[in-house]
């Protein structure tokens, strides 16, 4: 092989890898960069980013999703699990956590349909206590060993599973233009 | 070399002395596919003069990825048995915060992916390299440091995702000091590499050095890019994906190919089936493979528009998947005896063989219609080990098989252990991926199901869940066996020594 066939064959396979980003990461990202928060949408207080932490921390994204689909493409809306989400609901998440499975249910707006603590408490501290058949570990380590009170993980992965509600109004402003 | 036409050996284990060294140097089957000699016959001393060098110079740099990647396969095993189990069995260690379900699982994935498969890979691959470039391997040196900084990666790594310290990003868990310590591991292996083939003295360059010398430039800018870009949001989900697909695209991918491509013409002793098909599977691999990451989030909130695109490239990876599949198997299915009597080659083609149905099943799987039911479920889980295990991971146990005994200079202690490997390794990977390819389309059917309690969709999953434990029982198994008789025959080899070559070659007659 000729040096500048070699050359060529460097360029070749270093430009295939560079278009694929720039046409599936870079491009979108210049057109997300300019989404804004929609008004309803708050920042996380430091109580809630700090339960984000312990859910990154126990890995809840392997077995839960945080995207509810639109109508028609699976049967979220059904589930009553929240209007499909749009990129402008995820501008405070870094990492992002929109998760792979549903071996649990969607929880982008777990707070709507479950918004009491306790039921929060005793599902983290024995899930299959409150729902027969669920196969979610427990967490006994978010809890007082003796007491069974929360202790100071579990209050505040509490206080962020009872932040995710993404169910306030959008405007057509807020929605990304979904051509390029 | 005996392989295939003599009966004594049963393809590609054992050592000839009388040519003590196999292969042809300018590729399996010659320069540009051609015939030339293939390896039943004796090998002229010239060629003799080559090779040796070539294989001395890699013998303990591949050795070491080698001792690196069983240790990381065994550890890897056990975490994802351990994961499985937990799905049958939610009660099980649930108290220990380090054994959770959400620590061990991404535990499991790094270290198959970074530990096993790619400590495996740079081994063959440096060996392979100076076959391929008729060279001894150059800054060996790096590579050792190479190793040791791969394997400190890991451990920090592992250590930090079961003690909590997950980035949170799936396939980037790492925490960035250990991923700094990949990534410099990564860059002197392939310094090493290029440094080598910038000294080869071969004109031609054969198919499984294209894909290799590929992934050696793509590797370090995919990691690179995907450490450094702090994106958030959305746009941070599509550099996730573009990054977990593509690490597939340049690393595992691409080790797997070069491995199937040098070991299956090899051992038959004919060259691949088609020169121009190789280029075009090379180069449509490359244009089309790194454009499939956002199938990974369709009906998500992205731009509808780039998800098409990826869904529209992960079609037209049909093409180099066919023209790849025609050259392994027109190759391989025209000398099926030798499959049967070479437990090498049976490990390679049947990773041949999952490449094409794991491709053509994850092309299908990125339309909208198929993600639609299947996105979400165990089915992707299944998927995910046709690639890995049933693909990748098997084409590496075959080069393991056939190169560690021409590092150490040593046969294989037991044939036995090897046949019990390969079945247990392949019945165990298909009952894995048929029971979670059944069971995860039924829960993606419970669950678009309007009406149906999303339980349904857990119900329905839990016999499937324990045929792909039992699966997962075998892989572990069949696994340790491999890291045990790995083990024996490094021990045999320190404790008496590697023969020095030039003896064998001695006593085989100066042939």
């Amino acid at each position: 092989m000729s040096f500048v066939r070699l050359v060529l064959f460097f360029l070749g396979v270093l430009a295939a890898l560079l278009l694929g980003w720039w046409a599936i990461v870079g491009l979108p990202e210049s057109m997300l960069a300019k989404v804004a928060a929609p008004s309803g949408l708050k920042p996380y207080t430091q109580e809630q980013a700090a339960g984000r932490e312990t859910y990154i921390r126990e890995g809840c994204v392997y077995c839960h999703s945080q995207q509810p689909r639109p109508e028609g493409f699976g049967a979220d809306q059904s589930r009553f699990w929240g209007r499909p989400s749009i990129a402008a609901d995820y501008v405070y998440d870094t990492p992002h956590l929109l998760g792979t499975m549903r071996s649990g249910p969607d929880l982008f707006n777990v707070s709507v349909r479950r918004p009491d603590s306790v039921w929060h408490y005793e599902h983290l501290h024995d899930p299959r206590h409150l729902v027969p058949g669920s196969i979610m570990p427990r967490f006994p380590w978010l809890f007082d060993e003796g007491t069974s009170a929360p202790a100071p993980e579990g209050r505040v992965l509490v206080a962020y599973l009872l932040s995710l509600d993404h169910t306030y109004p959008i405007t057509p402003h807020d929605t990304v233009e979904s051509s390029p | 070399m005996t392989f295939g036409e003599d009966s004594r050996d049963p393809g590609g284990l054992r050592l000839n002395p009388a040519e003590l060294v196999p292969g042809l140097d300018t590729g399996p089957g010659g320069p540009a596919g051609r015939p030339s000699a293939p390896d039943n016959r004796s090998v002229p001393s010239h060629e003799m003069d080559i090779r040796i060098p070539a294989d001395v110079s890699a013998a303990l740099p591949s050795a070491a990825y080698f001792t690196g990647a069983v240790f990381w396969l065994v550890i890897g095993s056990l975490l994802g048995f351990l994961s499985s189990l937990k799905f049958n069995s939610p009660d099980l260690l649930s108290a220990t915060p380090m054994l959770t379900f959400g620590r061990v699982r991404p535990a499991h994935l790094n270290a198959v992916v970074y530990g096993w498969v790619s400590l495996a890979g740079a081994g063959m691959t440096v060996w392979m390299v100076g076959r391929l470039c008729r060279t001894p391997v150059r800054w060996t040196a790096l590579l050792f440091l190479s190793a040791l900084l791969w394997n400190a990666g890991l451990a920090a790594g592992t250590w930090w995702l079961i003690d909590g310290q997950s980035r949170g990003l799936e396939w980037l868990e790492y925490p960035r000091p250990a991923a700094v310590l990949i990534a410099a591991a990564y860059v002197l292996f392939a310094l090493s590499m290029f440094r080598t083939f910038s000294a080869r003295a071969v004109k031609h360059i054969y198919v499984s050095l294209w894909y290799i010398l590929a992934s050696l430039t793509w590797f370090p800018v995919l990691y690179l890019v995907a450490n450094t870009f702090s994106y958030s949001g959305v746009a941070q989900a599509a550099m996730n994906w573009w990054y977990a697909h593509n690490l597939l695209t340049v690393w595992v991918s691409p080790l797997g190919l070069a491995g199937a491509y040098y070991f299956i013409p090899k051992i038959i002793g004919r060259p691949v089936y088609s020169y121009s098909l190789g280029v075009l599977g090379f180069w449509t691999f490359a244009l089309f493979y790194n454009w499939n990451g956002l199938h990974h989030l369709v009906g998500g909130p992205l731009p509808t528009w780039a998800v098409s695109l990826s869904i529209a490239a992960s079609l037209l990876m049909f093409i180099p998947v066919i023209a790849v599949a025609v050259n392994h198997h027109m190759t391989a299915f025209r000398h099926l005896g030798m499959v049967k009597r070479s437990p090498v080659l049976r490990f390679v083609v049947f990773g041949a063989v999952s490449y094409t149905l794991v491709s053509v099943q994850g092309s299908l799987e990125a339309t909208r219609a198929v993600q639609e039911i299947v996105h979400f479920t165990h089915y992707t889980v299944g998927h995910a080990h046709l690639g890995v295990y049933a693909f990748a991971s098997m084409v590496l146990f075959g080069a393991m098989y056939y190169i560690v005994p021409r590092l150490l200079m040593r046969e294989w202690p037991s044939p036995w252990l090897i046949e019990f490997h390969f079945w247990t390794a392949a019945v165990g990977v298909m009952l894995f991926v048929v029971s979670l390819t059944f069971g995860g389309w039924l829960q993606g059917m419970a669950m678009a199901e309007e009406g149906v309690p999303f339980l349904d969709s857990v119900a329905v999953t839990v016999p499937y869940l324990w045929v792909r434990s039992g699966g997962g029982a075998l892989m572990t198994l069949g696994n340790l066996v491999f890291a045990l008789h790995f083990t024996w025959i490094l021990i045999t080899s320190a404790r008496e020594g590697i023969r020095p070559v030039p003896e064998i070659h001695a006593a085989a007659g100066g042939r």
